[in-house]
């Protein structure tokens, strides 16, 4: 099997989607996610043409600033309500590392199964489902929440620009992106009204 | 003039403007009335033919094309959207007496023409977008900006947005097994991936948590709004996905699923509710079993099983209006929803009491209530079908008796020496009046809603011949 530049960015997706479970600041995450929309829209690329995978990038990005915006907006300290999950980063590596296992066991039955989607397509759509997954598992802070669906909505929406090229689908899915931003601010806003209240 | 632009982009143009209405009771006559007039549209207008009025004639086209796909109403679909914007109108009108209208007759409105959208859409697969982005609108709806959010709504958030990449790509697998139907592997795979949609969509045990944190946490009356909504629009939207697919329709498997969900969503809804002391995961768990019915009355055979499936519809609308507007009465005027704050509140809270003990009751199927009639045919066709399923449906349906008994017993505990009064204000105890008197008529003379029901299994091209 030759090697494809395709497999750069599946790897810049590793290092984000890592990157967006280990980081303990919420700057790190926003960032790593930022990336991680660039390593989406080049992913996107292969089955689409560029006037519509531009719309994921966009989206993404504008997804992000929302976020951004809001949270820089709120106070720095965080009550952690998570004592029950999982913190350590060690075991968050590790549980990250399983998610590689299963993606590169399962990524050739998906390819097939996915019309050839590309296996560097189809490796890279399943890492982020499987890291959005662990992260969603792990959390219950309304920002890290939100960036783990649009983890897993951005794997899907890779594996699904190769089955699916309707404008109609790909406005829908960005206006999801942003309304999952809209409400993740608004939550936000929700969870620090008694401290901005104080303040 | 085209009848998705009627349905759909006007009310939800309607819905934006009301959300810059700040009173209470002009937005509960406007929304009532907005949806009571699509309604009675939706029922006598007729789609695709032209009618006069007057000297004027005029024809509703039944399609808009939008970003190259279409928004299409057909002509059969006019007593659903009847049905779901009569349902709205009811809901928007007792919306002031629970003081809910500034978020529930706006966001409501918008998330019901998101839903009506998500019936409308071709390929029917894109449904699932729509419904997500009603899920994302019910979001400000359920929370305060004033108020931390709980966990119910970040589950609620997280359970619907996972059920739809499972959806779109079952939909595009279905296709594929639809052209090479020997292909076993792709049929198990695709039907795996689409029980996973519907399981978080419909909030299929034990993926159902969030609907009691939800209503420990959020006002029960718009809680109540979506436990009817999105339910109801699942059902058409899973109905839709047979309909389609022939080998699904045929396949053996799918009844033997569909009773098994459905069974363990009876029976865990009833136990469950039967083991409550908080009025309002009761109703949570009264809503999973509906749900629970619901799926029993797909597992059917599907020329009566649809039927049943519609009459369910008005009569969980009905019950669980009663039902929101009661627990909202109990939170705003009790320490808590719990058993030991609601109390011996029969005395001073009479209508609100009634309208909580007979929606229960109506939900576990108690004779002359709305739910009756539904849960007869139900049982007697289930029966027919799987005896074993029909009795572990009657265990559901006991525990919600028993729970409904023990909520009356609570609710008449008072000391001994207090009095009686009515402390609901006429606004409340009149939209409780109503709301009681119609489970009663919906339950004495259920034919009144075959009239409207009747037609509606024609919207399913190959399910209702």
């Amino acid at each position: 099997m030759s090697f494809s530049p395709l497999w750069l960015v599946v790897g810049l997706l590793v290092f984000t989607s890592v990157g967006i479970m280990l980081a303990r600041d919420w700057r790190w995450s926003v960032i790593f996610l930022a990336i991680q929309y660039l390593g989406v829209f080049i992913l996107a690329l292969q089955h689409w043409p560029i006037s519509m995978a531009t719309v994921k990038i966009t989206a993404g990005w504008m997804s992000v600033t929302i976020l951004s915006m809001t949270r820089s907006n709120l106070p720095d300290e965080t009550t952690n309500n998570s004592d029950l999950l999982p913190q350590s980063r060690f075991f968050r590596l590790i549980a990250a590392g399983f998610v590689g296992l299963i993606t590169a066991a399962g990524t050739p039955q998906v390819d097939v199964m996915m019309a050839d989607a590309g296996m560097a397509v189809t490796a890279g759509s399943l890492l982020l489902i499987g890291m959005g997954l662990l992260h969603l598992g792990v959390t219950d802070q309304v920002l890290e929440v939100i960036i783990g669906l649009m983890t897993v909505i951005s794997g899907f929406e890779i594996l699904y620009t190769a089955v699916e090229s309707s404008i109609l689908v790909a406005a829908l899915l960005a206006i999801v992106n942003l309304g999952l931003a809209l409400a993740g601010s608004y939550l936000m806003i929700a969870s620090n009204s008694h401290k901005m209240e104080t303040t | 003039m085209n009848a998705p632009t009627i349905w759909i982009i006007l009310p939800a143009i309607i819905a934006i403007l009301l959300m810059f209405i700040p009173s209470q009771r002009i937005l509960s006559l406007l929304g009532g009335t907005t949806s009571a007039i699509l309604a009675a549209a939706a029922q006598f207008v007729p789609i695709g033919e032209a009618f006069t009025i007057g000297a004027f004639s005029l024809k509703i086209d039944s399609s808009l094309s939008i970003l190259g796909r279409m928004l299409l109403i057909k002509p059969e679909e006019g007593a659903l959207l009847a049905l779901i914007y009569g349902a709205a109108a009811l809901w928007f009108f007792g919306a002031e007496a629970s003081k809910t209208a500034s978020k529930l007759v706006p966001f409501g409105m918008l998330i019901t023409t998101f839903m009506v959208a998500s019936i409308a859409v071709e390929p029917f697969l894109f449904a699932a977008l729509f419904i997500e982005m009603a899920a994302l609108l019910a979001v400000p709806m359920l929370t305060s900006i004033h108020q931390p959010p709980g966990k119910g709504i970040i589950r609620f958030l997280i359970y619907q947005t996972l059920a739809m990449p499972f959806l779109l790509l079952s939909g595009w697998l279905l296709a594929g097994v639809e052209a090479s139907p020997g292909d076993l592997a792709l049929a198990a795979q695709s039907a795996s991936i689409l029980g996973l949609g519907f399981a978080f969509l419909f909030a299929i045990f034990p993926l159902y948590n969030w609907i009691p944190m939800l209503l420990e946490e959020a006002p029960p009356y718009t809680v109540g709004f979506l436990l009817w909504l999105f339910p109801a629009i699942t059902v058409i939207f899973a109905a839709g996905f047979i309909d389609r697919f022939s080998w699904l329709r045929s396949s053996p498997q799918l009844p033997i699923t569909l009773q098994l969900a459905g069974a363990i969503m009876v029976v865990t809804g009833g136990l469950w509710a039967a083991f409550q002391t908080h009025i309002g995961r009761i109703m949570a768990y009264g809503s999973v079993l509906e749900t629970g019915l619901s799926l029993l009355a797909l597992s059917l055979n599907l020329k009566t099983g649809i039927p049943i499936l519609f009459l369910l519809l008005p009569a969980r609308a009905l019950a669980f209006a009663v039902w929101a507007l009661a627990l909202t009465i109990f939170k705003e005027h009790s320490e808590s929803m719990r058993f030991s704050s609601v109390r011996g509140m029969l005395r001073t809270y009479p209508f609100a009491s009634a309208g909580l003990v007979l929606a229960s009751l109506s939900t576990s199927g108690f004779p002359l209530l709305a739910g009756f009639p539904a849960r007869l045919a139900l049982s007697d066709f289930l029966a027919r079908t799987s005896l074993s399923t029909a009795l572990w449906m009657g265990f559901g349906i006991i525990g919600m008796f028993i729970t409904s008994f023990r909520m009356l017993a609570v609710l008449s505990m008072a000391d001994e020496y207090t009095g009686w009064g009515v402390n609901e204000n006429w606004l409340q105890g009149l939209m409780l009046g109503l709301g009681t008197i119609g489970l009663f008529i919906l339950g004495l003379f259920p034919q009144i809603v075959q009239y409207f029901l009747a037609s509606l299994p024609g919207m399913f091209e190959h399910l209702a011949q």
